[in-house]
C-alpha cells in the first residue's frame, strides 16, 4: 500500500467525492525485462472509477511501464492486476481503454478522418456507420473541418488533438496518457490541459496520466501517485482537494502552491 | 524541397496552420535554380558532343574506329527498323523479370515478417544470390534452361529481386513501434495489422527498392543477352550490338548503347514520377509546431 496519505486543500467543499467504485487495482506488481532490468516491484495501486490519477515521477521509475501494463500491452511479471467486473482488456471489452502515447503516433498516410476511424475499422465498423462518431470526437477536441487534412500539415498540438480524438472514439471507460504533452510547448501544453479537463468533467471516464511534471499533475489530477525508481513503485500518494472547474486562477492560487510544495517534497523524498 | 516551400496552404488549415504560408514567396529562386538545373547539364553535353564531333572531323578519324554523334544519330535513324523491334524484345524481358520480382520480393518480405525463422533461414540466400555477379551465373542459366527466353528473364530477376526484397523487409518493419502497440491494443489481426499498417509504412521503402530494381532488371537482361550471345535466338539490344560488333558497325553499336542508356533513364524516371504521385501527400518529415 501507498507509505503516505496527504489530504491537501481542505476548504474545498466542491471537490470530487473520494472515488466510489474501484476500476482497477495493481497488486504488487512486478516487471522484470528480458535483459534483467527490475522496472517494477511491489506496485500497489488502486484506480477508481470517473477518477484523474496522475502517476508522477522522475524518468525511468517504470510509470510508463505500469500504464502499458494496464492497457494490457506486456505481460506482469508478478502480482496482478485486478480489473472490476466487465471493465478492462477481456477481448470483447478492448474498446473499454483509450490510450495516448507521449508522441502523437498518427499514420502519416492517412488523413485527419482516417486516423481517428482506425480503431473502429480494425472492430470493422464500416466507414458510414463511423461518420457520426468520427465527427463527434473531432468535434469534441475541436477539430471540425480538418477531416481531409495529413498529419504533417498539422502542428503539434493539432496533432495530439487528433490522437486524443482516436482515443475517445471508442468511448472508452478509462484514458492511460502516457506523458501526452511533455514535447508540447508550454502555451499548447496548457491549452490541452484545460480542454482536456473540460472532456474529462462532461463525459466522466478514468483518466490515468504519466507525467514528470509536478505543476501539470497538480493542476489536472484529484490524486497524484508519486512513484520512485529502482525498482519503480509507488511511494506515496497526494490528494488534490482543489474543485473543478479548474482554470488560469487555480493556477496563481495558495492551494495550488501548497500542493506543489508537498509534491515536490514527495518528490525529493523518493529520490533521495 | 522547393516543392516543400512552395506548396500552397490546403484551404481548410485555417487559423492555426497560418505560418505554413510564409513559405510562398520563395518561389522565384527555386525556378531559377530548375532551369539551371536543366540547361547547365545540357550544354555540357552539347560541348562534349561538338567537340567530339570536331576531333573526328578534324583526324579524320573513320567512322569503323570511332564516329561522330552525327553518324551514330544518322544510323540511329537509318537502323530503327532493326533497332526498334529489339528495344521491345529487351524492355519485354526487363519488365516481365521486374514484375516477377516485385510479387516474389514483396511477398517474400511478407513472408520474412510473419516469420522469424523463415527470415533467418531464407535471408543468407537472397544475399548470396545478390552478391555474385550476374555475369557469371548467367552462363550456367543458359546451359541448364533450354528455353533462351526463360533464362534471360531468370538472370534478370536475378538482379532486380534483392533490392526489392532487401527494401521491402526493412520497410515492413520500420512500422512505428507505438502503433504497433495501439493495433495490438484494439485487437487488430495480423492480417490487419499488415494491411492497414507495415504495408503502407513499407511503402516508401519499396518505391526506392523498385527504383533502384528497375535499372538493375535491364541491366540483368543486357548482361544475359550477351551472355547467350549470338547462339541464342535472342535479337535483344545485346544482341544488335554483338551483331553489329562483328560486322564492324560501329555507329550501329552506338546507337543501341545510346538506346539503352535512354531506356534506363527512361525507366528511372519513370519510377521517381511514380513515387513521388504515390507519397508526395504524407511522406515528408518536416514537423511544424504550433506557435
Amino acid at each position: 500500500m501507498a507509505e503516505s496519505s496527504i489530504v491537501v486543500g481542505e476548504d474545498a467543499g466542491r471537490a470530487p467525492a473520494r472515488p466510489r467504485r474501484e476500476l482497477v487495482r495493481l497488486e504488487r506488481v512486478g516487471k522484470t525485462f528480458a535483459n534483467g532490468v527490475v522496472a517494477l516491484r511491489g506496485l500497489d495501486l488502486a484506480i477508481g472509477e470517473h477518477e484523474f490519477l496522475s502517476l508522477l515521477g522522475p524518468s525511468g521509475c517504470g510509470k510508463s511501464t505500469a500504464l502499458r501494463l494496464i492497457a494490457g500491452l506486456g505481460q506482469v511479471s508478478a502480482g496482478r492486476i485486478v480489473w472490476a467486473p466487465g471493465a478492462g482488456r477481456h477481448r470483447e471489452a478492448r474498446r473499454d481503454i483509450g490510450f495516448v502515447f507521449q508522441e502523437p503516433t498518427l499514420m502519416p498516410w492517412a488523413t485527419v478522418w482516417g486516423n481517428v476511424y482506425l480503431p473502429l475499422r480494425l472492430e470493422r465498423v464500416a466507414r458510414r456507420e463511423a461518420r457520426p462518431k468520427v465527427e463527434a470526437a473531432l468535434a469534441m477536441v475541436g477539430l471540425t473541418g480538418f477531416e481531409g487534412a495529413y498529419p504533417r500539415e498539422l502542428s503539434g498540438g493539432m496533432k495530439m488533438r487528433v490522437s486524443i480524438a482516436r482515443a475517445l472514439i471508442t468511448e472508452p471507460r478509462i484514458l492511460l496518457m502516457d506523458e501526452p504533452f511533455a514535447a508540447l510547448d508550454e502555451i499548447t501544453r496548457f491549452r490541452l490541459n484545460d480542454d482536456l479537463l473540460r472532456l474529462w468533467q462532461a463525459e466522466s471516464w478514468t483518466v490515468v496520466f504519466v507525467t514528470h511534471s509536478v505543476y501539470e499533475s497538480v493542476y489536472l489530477s484529484n490524486r497524484i501517485a508519486v512513484m520512485a525508481p529502482r525498482p519503480g513503485r509507488v511511494v506515496g500518494e497526494i490528494e488534490v482537494g482543489a474543485p473543478y472547474p479548474r482554470s488560469e486562477a487555480f493556477r496563481t492560487s495558495q492551494p495550488y502552491n501548497d500542493t506543489c510544495r508537498r509534491v515536490s517534497a514527495k518528490l525529493h523524498e523518493a529520490m533521495a | 524541397m522547393s516543392r516543400t516551400l512552395s506548396k500552397p496552404l490546403p484551404e481548410r488549415a485555417a487559423p492555426e496552420a497560418a505560418p505554413l504560408a510564409e513559405g510562398r514567396p520563395a518561389l522565384s529562386a527555386p525556378r531559377a535554380e530548375r532551369i539551371a538545373r536543366v540547361l547547365a547539364p545540357l550544354a555540357i553535353g552539347l560541348l562534349a558532343l561538338a567537340l567530339w564531333e570536331a576531333v573526328v572531323r578534324v583526324n579524320h578519324i573513320p567512322h569503323y574506329i570511332l564516329p561522330g554523334p552525327l553518324l551514330v544519330l544518322k544510323s540511329l535513324i537509318a537502323d530503327w527498323g532493326t533497332l526498334w523491334p529489339s528495344l521491345l524484345i529487351t524492355l519485354q524481358i526487363t519488365f516481365m523479370a521486374l514484375a516477377v520480382a516485385t510479387i516474389g520480393g514483396v511477398g517474400l518480405a511478407i513472408l520474412f515478417t510473419t516469420s522469424r525463422w523463415i527470415e533467418l533461414s531464407f535471408f543468407p540466400f537472397a544475399v548470396i544470390l545478390q552478391v555474385t555477379p550476374i555475369i557469371a551465373i548467367a552462363p550456367l542459366i543458359l546451359i541448364y534452361v533450354d528455353n533462351t527466353y526463360i533464362a534471360l528473364l531468370i538472370c534478370a530477376w536475378i538482379v532486380a529481386f534483392f533490392p526489392i526484397l532487401a527494401n521491402t523487409t526493412l520497410g515492413l518493419n520500420s512500422a512505428d513501434h507505438n502503433l504497433i502497440d495501439l493495433f495490438q491494443l484494439y485487437g487488430a489481426s495480423r492480417w490487419q495489422t499488415l494491411l492497414h499498417l507495415r504495408l503502407p509504412a513499407a511503402m516508401p521503402y519499396f518505391l526506392g527498392g523498385l527504383k533502384i530494381a528497375g535499372g538493375l532488371s535491364l541491366i540483368g537482361a543486357i548482361v544475359a543477352e550477351f551472355a547467350a550471345g549470338t547462339a541464342g535466338t535472342g535479337s535483344g539490344l545485346a544482341y544488335r550490338i554483338l551483331e553489329a560488333g562483328y560486322r564492324l558497325n560501329i555507329p550501329r553499336m552506338f546507337a543501341a548503347v545510346l538506346l539503352i542508356s535512354l531506356t534506363g533513364v527512361l525507366i528511372f524516371m519513370a519510377f521517381t514520377l511514380l513515387a513521388h504521385l504515390i507519397l508526395r501527400r504524407w511522406h515528408e518529415s518536416a514537423v511544424r509546431r504550433e506557435r
